[in-house]
C-alpha cells in the first residue's frame, strides 16, 4: 500500500498538480493578464465585458469564453498540406514545455525529521536527535540515502536535470519548423524557418551562459543549485544566482525569451509582415495549443530563472527551522563528520526567529510561486514596451554579441573559481 | 523671375515655342511637341535655369478644340525657386509624344497616369501599362467623351462556382434556388 | 550521384520565391499590392501595384461644382483633411483673384496645423505598431482622438471635414476652442515625451529603422520627393517657409532638415514637426485678429442666413451660388500648399462656368510611391515595413 502510494499516487499526483494545476492554470491566466496589463499600460481598460449575469470578474470570464469558442470553432485544414504533420505540429509544440516541468523545484525535499541547519543548508536528521557517530553529510541531503526526504515538490529529481532542460528545448523546434513546412503556404514556411534558425541560435548561449552558474555551484542538479543558493555569502548576502552571476542571468533571460519567440524576439510570427508566421494556418483548438505552448513557456522561463538565478524556493535568511541572519563557518566537511560537532554547531547557532516547519513550506511554495510570477510580469512588460528585431539582427545578437559574451563569462568564472 | 526664363527659352527655341503667357502668376509656354526632350533637357542642365524638379505631368482635354490635347509639365527650380509651366500640344488623332523618364524619376508614374487617364502614349517610356485602373479596363476615363455609365468588363474570376454578383442578381430576380446555401 | 566534395555552394540550384503582400495585409497602409521577388530574406524585385483605392476624383470633380468638390478633397489624404480642404479652397481663391479676410487665414494655419499634427501622429504611431511597440502606438493614437473632438468641435466631424470654402471658412472657431486647445497641448506633449522616451533612443527600433530605405538627396528631387522624406535627405524645402501663404509668413517657427535619408530621420524629422505644429498654433491664437473669417464678395461666399431668408436679393444670391456654382472665370492654375505628406499641387482649369474643366490633384504620395523600389530593392523583406510606415503613402492620396 505504501508502495503503492509512493510509487504511483504521489507521482500522478504531482503532475497533476505541477503542471496542470500550476503551468497551465498559470499559463491560461497569463492570457488574461497579459490583456489586462498591457490594458493598464496602454491606458485603456482590457476586456472587461464576458459576464454571467451580474458577476464579470474582471474580465476573468473571458478565459472561458475563450474556451468555449476555441473549441467551437471549425477546424480548417488547408487544401496542399501534409494532414499528419498539420495535426502533429501543435502537439510538438505544447509537449516539450509541458514535460520541461518535470525538473522544476517547488520546494526542498520535505523533512519527516528534525531539521538542522548548517552555513545555510538544511539537513534531515532522525526524529528525536541528530543521533550518535559519524554523520555523513552528502548522504543526508540525498533522498536515495536518507529515507526521512519526503520527495513531494519536484516530479523528478534528475541528477542531470538541467541537462533535460536543454534536451527538450532541443526538441521543441520542431514544433515550430514542422507547423511552418506543413501549411503550405508562403508566409508560413518562411515563418518556420526563421523560428527554426533563431532558436537553434540561441539554444548554445543558453547553455553556455549556464555553464558559469555550474561551475560555481558544481551540480546540475537543479535542486541541489538551490541549496547552495543558501549559502551566505560576506556574512549576509544570500548566495543567489543573479550576485554570483549576473551576467549569466541577463544572457539566460535574454537567450530563453529568444528561444521561446516572445517579443521583442518574435520575429517568427511577426504580425505586420507575416500575418501570424508558422501557425497562419491553424485555427480553433490547434491554434489554442499553440498560444497555450508559448505561454506555459513564459511560465517556465520564469520558473527556471528563478529557481537558477533567484533562489528559487528560498525565502532569504529562512531556513527549516527559522531565520538566520548570519552563520558560524562551518569546518567539518561533507563527507565525515561527527553527530557532537554537529550538535554543538547547531547549538551555537540557534535560529534567530524560530518557525515551525510548516509555516516554513508554505512559506517556501509562496516565495517560489511569487518570483515565478514576478518573472512573468517582467515578461509581459518587455513584450508590451519593445519592439521587434529584425531577423539578421536577432542572428547578429544571439551569435556575434550573446555567444562572445557567455564564452567570456565562462572564462572569468573559470579564473574566479580557481583562486 | 519666371517670366525672364520663358523670355529666354522663347528666344533659344524661336520655333517651336508657340504661345506664351504668365495670367495669374503661371509662366507658361506652349510648345510644339517634337522639341519636348530638347526644352526640357534645356531647362534641367542649363546652369541659369536648373529645373531641377518635375513638380506634375499632366494632361488637359479640350473636347472641341484642334489640336485636342495638352500634356502639361509643371517644372521647378529648387535652387532658385520659381516654376514654369510646357505644355506640348498633341493632336487627337496622333496621341503620341515623347517620354522623359529618363530625365525625372517621377516621369516614369506620372506618364502611366496620363496614358490610363488620357490614353497618350510616350515613346520610350520602359513600360507604359495602365497604374490606377485593371488592365481589363477599356477605354480612358477622364477623356471627355468617356461615358461615364459606361459598364466594364470583369476580370477574370478564380472561383467561377461563387461568383457574388452572379448570386445578387439571381436573388433580385426572385429565383428561389439563389444564395449561398443553395450549393 | 556527385561525390559530396564535388558539390560546391554556389551551384546549388535555388529559385528565388515570388511573395505576394497583397492589397489586404496588416503592413499595407491603404490597400497596395507588392509583387516582391525574394532570394531568401532579400528583395531581388519589388513592383508594386496600385489602384485599389481609385474613386475617380477628378472625373467627379468635373461634374460637381466647386464647392461639391469639398468632401472629395478630405478624402484625399484622409489622416489630414484639412490641409487638402485647405489647399484646393487656396486654388480656387487664387483664380477668382480673391483674398481671405486676415482672421480667415489664421483660422485656416490653426485648422491645418491642427490636422498636421494628427498626420504625424498616426505615422508615428503606426510606425511604432508595425515594429512590435504596441504601447507607443496607442499612445499616438489617444493623442489623435485628442485632436480628433478638436475636429469636431470646430468643424463638426472628425475625419471628413469639408470645413473650408471659397471665399474662408465655413464658420469661426467656436468660443470653448482656446480652452479645448490649451488642455490638448497639455496633453500632447505629455504623449510626445512619452513616445519619444520609448522609441528615439531604444537600441532595437534605431537598429530597424536607422540605415534602411536609404535614398540620397539627388534621387529623390529626381523622384519628385517632397515633405518630411525630402526634408530628410538634408534638402531644404517647405512651401510654408519658401512661398509663404495663409499666415505662415507671420508665425516663427523651424523646419526640421535630417541629413542621411533613411527612415530613421524620416523619424525624427515628423517627430519634430509635430512640436513646431504646436508652437505655430500657440503663435497664432495669440496673435489672431478680429473680423470676419469669410472675404464678403457675394459672388462667392454664401449670404447671412437672415438675408437668404428675408430678403430676396440674399435668397436669389443664395440660390445662383448654390446651383450655379462659384463663377470662376477661365483660366488655370498650379497652387501648392505644404499637406501632411508634402507639396500638395492642385492642378485647376477652370473654363468660366461654375464647374471645374479639370481638377489635377498633385499628391505628394503617388510619387514618393514610385521611388519605394529603389529603397526596398536590394534589403530586407523586414525592412520593407519600417520604409512603408515613414514614407506615409496613404491609400486615398496615391489612387486619389
Amino acid at each position: 500500500m505504501e508502495a503503492l502510494i509512493d510509487i504511483a499516487l504521489i507521482p500522478i499526483l504531482k503532475v497533476v498538480v505541477v503542471v496542470f494545476g500550476f503551468a497551465m492554470a498559470i499559463g491560461t491566466v497569463l492570457t488574461w493578464v497579459e490583456r489586462k496589463q498591457s490594458a493598464f499600460i496602454q491606458r485603456r481598460v482590457g476586456p472587461n465585458r464576458a459576464n454571467l449575469g451580474p458577476i464579470t470578474a474582471f474580465g476573468l470570464l473571458h478565459l472561458v469564453a475563450d474556451g468555449i469558442k476555441m473549441i467551437l470553432k471549425e477546424d480548417i485544414i488547408p487544401d496542399g498540406s501534409n494532414k499528419v504533420l498539420h495535426m502533429m505540429a501543435p502537439a510538438l509544440g505544447l509537449l516539450p514545455v509541458m514535460i520541461i516541468f518535470a525538473i522544476v523545484p517547488f520546494m526542498d525535499f520535505y523533512c519527516h525529521g528534525t531539521n538542522v541547519v548548517i552555513d545555510g543548508m538544511d539537513y534531515c536528521f532522525a526524529e528525536g536527535g541528530i543521533g550518535a557517530g559519524v554523520v555523513r553529510l552528502d548522504e543526508l541531503a540525498n533522498p536515495l540515502y536518507n529515507p526521512r526526504l519526503g520527495h513531494y515538490f519536484q516530479i523528478a529529481d534528475l541528477q542531470a536535470g538541467l541537462l533535460y532542460m536543454f534536451a527538450v528545448t532541443g526538441v521543441s523546434v520542431y514544433g515550430a519548423a514542422i507547423a511552418g513546412w506543413a501549411s503550405n503556404s508562403k508566409f508560413s514556411l518562411m515563418g518556420g524557418l526563421r523560428a527554426s534558425a533563431q532558436m537553434i541560435s540561441y539554444e548554445i548561449s543558453m547553455g553556455l551562459s549556464l555553464a558559469g552558474l555550474l561551475m560555481i555551484y558544481a551540480t546540475i542538479d537543479v535542486n541541489d543549485i538551490v541549496r547552495e543558493q543558501g549559502d551566505l555569502l560576506f556574512g549576509f548576502l544570500p548566495a543567489w544566482g543573479i550576485f554570483m552571476q549576473p551576467v549569466a542571468f541577463v544572457l539566460f533571460l535574454t537567450a530563453s525569451i529568444a528561444e521561446s519567440k516572445r517579443a521583442p524576439f518574435d520575429m517568427p510570427e511577426a504580425e505586420s509582415e507575416l500575418v501570424a508566421g508558422y501557425f497562419t494556418e491553424y485555427s480553433s483548438m490547434k491554434f489554442a495549443v499553440f498560444s497555450l505552448g508559448e505561454f506555459v513557456a513564459v511560465v517556465f522561463i520564469a520558473a527556471i530563472t528563478a529557481t537558477l538565478f533567484l533562489g528559487g524556493w528560498h525565502v532569504p535568511w529562512l531556513y527549516a527551522d527559522g531565520f538566520h541572519f548570519g552563520f558560524d563557518a562551518w569546518t567539518g566537511g561533507a563527507a565525515t563528520t561527527t553527530a557532537e560537532a554537529v550538535s554543538a554547531y547547531a547549538a551555537a547557532n540557534p535560529p534567530d526567529l524560530a518557525l515551525p516547519y510548516p509555516l516554513v513550506v508554505f512559506l517556501r511554495i509562496g516565495a517560489f510561486i511569487t518570483k515565478t510570477i514576478l518573472l512573468c510580469f517582467l515578461q509581459l512588460q518587455l513584450r508590451w514596451t519593445l519592439p521587434r528585431f529584425r531577423y539578421d539582427q536577432v542572428m547578429h545578437l544571439g551569435w556575434k554579441v550573446l555567444l562572445p559574451i557567455s564564452l567570456l563569462n565562462l572564462v572569468v568564472t573559470a579564473f574566479f573559481v580557481l583562486i | 523671375m519666371s517670366a525672364a526664363d520663358i523670355k529666354k527659352l522663347g528666344r533659344k527655341f524661336r520655333k517651336a515655342v508657340l504661345d506664351t503667357s504668365d495670367r495669374l502668376g503661371m509662366d507658361t509656354a506652349l510648345i510644339d511637341k517634337s522639341a519636348l526632350r530638347e526644352v526640357i533637357t534645356y531647362l534641367r542642365d542649363d546652369e541659369k535655369m536648373q529645373y531641377n524638379f518635375l513638380r506634375d505631368v499632366t494632361c488637359v482635354d479640350y473636347l472641341h478644340r484642334q489640336p485636342r490635347f495638352e500634356v502639361v509639365y509643371v517644372l521647378y527650380s529648387m535652387p532658385r525657386k520659381t516654376q514654369v509651366v510646357i505644355k506640348a500640344v498633341v493632336e487627337e488623332d496622333e496621341p503620341v509624344i515623347d517620354s522623359i523618364h529618363d530625365l525625372y524619376g517621377c516621369a516614369n508614374w506620372g506618364e502611366r497616369e496620363v496614358w490610363d487617364m488620357y490614353g497618350i502614349q510616350f515613346t520610350g517610356h520602359p513600360e507604359l501599362r495602365r497604374i490606377l485602373l485593371y488592365e481589363e479596363f477599356e477605354g480612358h476615363p477622364l477623356r471627355k467623351d468617356y461615358e461615364k455609365t459606361a459598364s466594364q468588363p470583369r476580370m477574370e474570376l478564380l472561383a467561377p462556382e461563387r461568383d457574388a454578383l452572379q448570386e445578387f442578381k439571381d436573388y433580385q430576380s426572385g429565383r428561389e434556388d439563389s444564395g449561398s446555401r443553395a450549393n | 550521384m556527385p561525390e559530396l566534395e564535388d558539390l560546391d555552394v554556389n551551384e546549388f540550384h535555388t529559385e528565388p520565391m515570388v511573395l505576394n503582400m497583397g492589397p489586404s495585409h496588416p503592413a499595407m497602409h491603404g490597400t497596395v499590392r507588392m509583387v516582391l521577388t525574394l532570394d531568401g530574406e532579400t528583395v531581388v524585385k519589388c513592383d508594386p501595384e496600385i489602384g485599389y483605392l481609385h474613386r475617380g476624383f477628378e472625373k467627379e470633380c468635373e461634374s460637381a461644382t466647386y464647392t461639391q468638390c469639398f468632401p472629395y478633397t478630405d478624402r484625399l489624404n484622409y489622416v489630414s483633411p484639412l490641409l487638402n480642404n485647405f489647399g484646393f479652397a487656396l486654388a480656387v481663391e487664387k483664380l477668382l483673384e480673391i483674398e481671405v479676410p486676415p482672421r480667415g487665414n489664421y483660422v485656416r494655419t490653426i485648422m491645418g496645423e491642427i490636422s498636421r499634427i494628427s498626420d504625424h501622429l498616426t505615422c508615428l504611431s503606426a510606425g511604432a505598431l508595425e515594429l512590435g511597440g504596441f504601447s507607443a502606438f496607442l499612445y499616438g493614437i489617444e493623442g489623435r482622438e485628442l485632436i480628433w473632438d478638436l475636429h469636431e468641435t470646430v468643424t463638426g466631424a472628425r475625419l471628413t471635414t469639408s470645413y473650408a470654402r471659397i471665399g474662408g471658412v465655413r464658420d469661426d472657431l467656436p468660443e470653448d476652442f482656446v480652452p479645448m486647445w490649451k488642455m490638448t497641448r497639455e496633453r500632447l506633449n505629455d504623449i510626445w515625451n512619452d513616445v519619444n522616451d520609448l522609441l528615439t533612443r531604444n537600441r532595437i527600433f534605431m537598429d530597424r529603422m536607422q540605415g534602411t530605405g536609404v535614398i540620397t538627396p539627388e534621387e529623390a528631387i529626381s523622384h519628385g520627393f517632397v515633405g518630411p522624406c525630402l526634408r530628410s535627405t538634408g534638402v531644404d524645402y517647405d512651401v510654408r517657409k519658401d512661398h509663404p501663404y495663409f499666415a505662415y509668413g507671420e508665425v516663427d517657427f523651424e523646419v526640421p532638415v535630417g541629413s542621411t535619408g533613411d527612415n530613421f530621420d524620416r523619424y525624427l524629422v515628423r517627430l519634430a514637426e509635430t512640436k513646431q505644429s504646436i508652437r505655430i498654433i500657440d503663435q497664432c491664437l495669440a496673435k489672431m485678429p478680429g473680423g470676419p473669417v469669410n472675404c464678403d464678395d457675394p459672388r462667392v461666399v454664401l449670404p447671412a442666413k437672415h438675408d437668404v431668408y428675408n430678403s430676396i436679393e440674399g435668397m436669389i444670391n443664395h440660390f445662383k451660388i448654390i446651383f450655379e456654382g462659384i463663377q470662376v472665370p477661365a483660366g488655370e492654375i498650379y497652387s501648392y500648399t505644404e499637406g501632411g505628406n508634402g507639396e500638395l499641387g492642385y492642378y485647376i482649369v477652370s473654363n468660366g462656368t461654375g464647374k471645374p474643366w479639370k481638377v489635377k490633384v498633385r499628391s505628394p504620395s503617388f510619387y514618393m510611391m514610385s521611388a519605394v523600389t529603389k529603397m526596398i530593392e536590394g534589403g530586407m523583406i523586414a525592412d520593407i515595413i519600417p520604409t512603408f510606415d515613414t514614407i506615409n503613402m496613404i491609400g486615398g492620396e496615391i489612387d486619389r
